[in-house]
């Protein structure tokens, strides 16, 4: 039995590849490792549950798409065009479901596995970079959310909610929303110390589905709530999707996309930071 | 392989580690002994090249932490105080997934993990949940994580602490295993049976300062007699008898609840002690240990 | 090291009077539910600011988006008809009336009592005192109650300044609800009394019971305007029967007598049941 006598790919030599590169104190090239993990204890655990997360959304649809829909019969989008009431609020609970999906893994998995499981502690006492940890954790909440959006795609196909290929633009759209979502999700997490305060992103979120433009045009409020709720992620996130599925393409969409990708990089960022302040201080 | 010189933590005000001075060689069981609070997981925490040191120098195989922590870690198997096992995983995904967090190739984890499963004496447990282990196998669990990347250091924080006494043995035998191979280990325990057995050098810390440095023999040759005599007289009257028998032995220790009588012949002090009329409820005499260091430099004892 | 020393226990031996003299076992016993509920309420009381803040924001935020938003949308495509003549807003406030109180018993029976029986074991230690299982169940649904009364009270204090409801209504509206409320829990916590550990148990009765049933049951669209094969799922529910119940006491809402009766019959019915089946299952655990 050799426990010394270094093997050939021993950590040691992959480290010190590394050794010259910028950034190498935070990140070592490894991200897809802590994605790995993650894996591996889906597995072993009850997936059904959650791969399951989809189903609420989905009961919305049915139950406000159809059931209030009868009783409202239609609406018109944004570029004037009527659409059954279903058809308008499907994008808007598309784009909650990769909402959910990321928000669930890289805000109460997160917590725990940083104050329960101590996982990032022991991560980082290898040679892994907070860096590394950040995008494995985040990489795996989008992929829940882009899962997620795939199943509520999926229901809404067979229902007619899909009128145009231009829907398949959605999908893209939904992996940039749970990312935004998984990286500003865990980052805001990170700061958080107890279950008290994790409670408040609940406190947070619902108002936030409820009032982004996801069940009727925003017009209906004063001016300044119109542009609070526009300054909220989820009001791009439904804007961006309304306008793929019901095929309202333009110019303007890009602001809701850049709005996205600052989200991304700044919770990329201030994770990595908090990472580092926490467990490498 | 380790060169501590004035290293400094602190927290906020408060000084956990207070300027120490040690150096850790090649191939020896290097111990930190100290109470709770001492500052030793601090000082392990600075050498595992997770936390900054806030004064003085480390080196760590030639590299400075601060400046080469991925690699240094590299190098490290570390195994903290409280086992961090992911308990989402099985026994033997414990050990796979963090060899890959170093890096490591899947063809030579899955050889790597077999070997330590044995190691540790769980390879029937390989398919089992990691928090479904009795606490002497997660520790050997995390131990043998520790080993994962052939590490030339293994940083073991109060291994035994928390364990009965056979597991503690079992591990101790996996330790000794691991030193025969020439792994360099460092060692921090508040139990002194453990730093005899273990140890080949150590640091006695008390609040964050070196009380004496030395091979376990050395401390005791130094710090205490050869034999102690222990008396309980009932927790009333131990200071008061006290003084009566002050002139027994080389020292004595009055704790609140026995009375300690350092000297070079228990028994005979003992025999002294019945002669004066006084009736011990119990007594024993016993070679004296690094407990009776750690309260000589400190006046404490070091497990409260 | 620790070789004991007999005379010091002897010593405390001959003081020992046992605790005859301060337990009044048959005061413990008749009382012994109210102390389990002040257990419980105490541990409540940690929280008051988050319950608070839930108890208002809740109602708030989904009269302002459903009921007002999607009210407006309603009542300006004359969806009113299809409501028996009334606006959205006061068709739905019965119904999120009753299911706020059943959510708040469904919170208050799900993890607490994984928590007394498996997370802190505080149900052993209770009854390892004069407490039995019974008190245990009996303690809980009050402590519930309490709670559940003063979240739907605020919710109906918001009702009203919506002018969603009446005031003279207001005190058989509160009961109607409550009763909906206790009825669902008792059942409720006769089911969580058999769970031995979570594993997701509470997130898929979450996700597959409680909110299918609160979509579902007439909630926010009449049950009638559901496909004729799916409405027994408001049939069943207890949540509709307390809509349905609401609905009547609010605004006078059309209906046979026979019916509202037979939601009185079926909430008891629920309240019985899940109470006969928590006593004995709790009972038999703490046994175990
Ligand atoms: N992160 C921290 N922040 C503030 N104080 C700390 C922190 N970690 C340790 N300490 C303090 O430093 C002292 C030494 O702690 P530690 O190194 O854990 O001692 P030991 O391992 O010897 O028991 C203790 O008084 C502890 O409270
Ligand atoms: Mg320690």
């Amino acid at each position: 039995m050799s426990m010394i006598g270094l093997a050939a790919d021993s950590a040691v030599l992959i480290a010190e590849r590394r050794h010259n590169k910028l950034g190498r104190s935070v990140y070592s090239g490894r991200s897809r490792v802590a994605l790995e993990r993650n894996i591996m204890a889906f597995r072993s655990s009850n997936w059904i549950i959650v791969l399951s997360g989809f189903v609420e959304p989905i009961f919305y649809l049915l139950a406000f798409g159809f059931g209030i829909g009868k009783l409202i019969g239609g609406v018109t989008d944004g570029d004037g065009n009527p659409v059954s009431y279903a058809a308008f609020i499907a994008p808007a609970l598309l784009a909650t479901s990769a909402m959910n999906g990321a928000i669930y893994d890289s805000t109460w998995n997160v917590f725990f596995k940083m104050h329960f499981a101590k996982l990032y502690e022991t991560m980082l006492a290898t040679s892994l970079g907070p860096l590394d940890v950040a995008i494995g954790e985040i990489g795996w909440a989008l992929l829940r959310g882009f899962v997620y959006a795939l199943g509520f795609m999926a229901v809404m196909a067979p229902l007619g909610l899909i009128p145009s290929w231009w829907a398949l633009l959605a999908i893209p759209g939904a992996v940039l929303i749970a990312f935004g979502f998984a990286s500003f999700g865990m980052a805001i997490t990170s700061y958080l110390k107890t279950f008290h305060q994790m409670n408040w992103i609940n406190f947070f979120m619902l108002p936030m589905f409820l009032f982004s433009g996801t069940f009727y045009p925003l017009d209906i409020y004063p001016g300044w709530i119109q542009a609070l709720i526009q300054a909220m992620p989820l009001w791009h996130a439904i804007e961006l999707e309304r306008a793929f599925m019901l095929g309202n393409l333009s110019w303007g969409l890009l602001g809701h996309v850049i709005y996205f990708l600052v989200m991304i990089v700044a919770g990329l960022f201030f994770t990595t930071r908090r990472l580092t302040a926490l467990f490498m201080k | 392989m380790i060169i501590a010189r004035g290293l400094t933590k602190t927290y906020g005000e408060f000084t956990a580690v207070d300027g120490i001075d040690f150096e850790v060689r090649k191939g020896e069981a290097f111990g930190l002994l100290g109470p709770n609070g001492a500052g030793k997981s601090t000082t392990m925490k600075m050498i595992a090249s997770v936390s900054k040191r806030t004064g003085g120098e480390l080196t760590i195989l030639g590299l400075d932490p601060n400046k080469r922590g991925p690699e240094i870690r590299a190098h490290l198997g570390v195994v903290p105080q409280q086992d961090n096992l992911d308990r989402e995983l099985k026994v033997h995904e414990n050990l796979y997934v963090y060899g890959r967090f170093f890096g490591l190739g899947r063809k030579f984890l899955k050889a790597k993990v077999e070997e330590l499963l044995e190691f540790a004496q769980l390879t029937e447990k390989r398919n089992a949940k990691a928090e479904e282990l009795s606490g002497g196998m997660k520790r050997r669990l995390t131990i043998a994580r520790g080993l994962v990347n052939e590490p030339e250091i293994l940083m073991l924080d109060e291994p035994t602490t928390g364990l009965d006494p056979q597991a503690r043995h079992i591990l101790w035998d996996r330790l000794f295993r691991l030193k025969e191979q020439g792994v360099t280990l460092v060692i921090t325990t508040h139990y002194m049976d453990e730093a005899e057995q273990l140890c080949d050098r150590l640091i006695v810390m008390d609040k964050g300062k070196i009380m004496a440095e030395g091979s376990p023999a050395d401390l005791i040759k130094r710090y205490a007699s050869k034999e102690v005599l222990e008396v309980r007289f009932g927790s009333s009257k131990n200071v008061e008898i006290a003084e009566q028998i002050s002139h027994l032995g080389e020292r004595l220790e009055v704790l609140p609840d026995r009375i300690l009588v350092y000297s070079e012949n228990g028994e005979a002090d003992l025999q002294e002690i019945l002669k004066l009329g006084l009736e011990p409820v119990t007594s024993l005499v016993r070679r004296s240990s690094l407990e009776d260091v750690f309260l000589r430099l400190t006046g404490r004892t070091l497990v409260e | 090291m620790s070789s004991a020393t007999p005379i010091e226990k002897s010593v405390h031996a001959s003081e020992w009077q046992g605790s005859l003299k301060i337990v009044d076992v048959a005061r413990a016993r008749n009382l012994a539910w109210l102390h389990v509920a002040e257990a419980r309420i105490r541990n409540m009381l940690k929280w008051w600011t988050s319950i608070a803040a839930f108890s208002l924001g809740n109602p708030v935020l989904y009269l302002f988006s459903v009921g007002i938003g999607i009210g407006a949308l309603v009542d300006a495509n004359g969806g009113s008809t299809q409501l028996g003549g009334v606006n959205y807003l006061t068709f739905l406030a019965p119904a999120l009336l009753a299911s706020a109180a059943i959510q708040s018993f469904q919170e208050e029976m799900s993890f607490p009592i994984m928590e007394g029986f498996e997370w802190d074991k505080s149900f052993f230690a209770m009854n390892s005192t004069p407490i039995n299982g019974r008190d245990i169940v009996n303690g809980l649904v009050a402590s519930s109650f309490f709670k559940t009364a003063i979240t739907v009270g605020i919710y109906e204090a918001v009702l009203l300044g919506f002018g969603a409801i009446d005031l003279n209504v207001a005190l058989p509206m509160f009961l109607s609800a409550l009763f909906a409320g206790v009825a669902f829990g008792s059942v409720m916590m006769a089911v969580t009394s058999y769970i031995k550990n979570d594993d997701g148990f509470f997130a898929i009765i979450g996700r597959f019971v409680i909110a299918p049933m609160i979509m579902f049951s007439g909630t926010y669209y009449p049950l009638e305007s559901m496909p004729f094969y799916l409405q027994w799922v408001g049939w069943i529910s207890p949540l509709w029967h307390g809509t349905d119940l609401g609905r009547v006491i609010s605004y006078g809402s059309p209906q046979q007598g026979w019916i509202v009766i037979s939601h009185w019959i079926y909430l008891a019915t629920w309240l019985v049941v899940g109470l006969t089946l928590a006593y004995r299952q709790v009972s038999k655990r703490l046994a175990a």
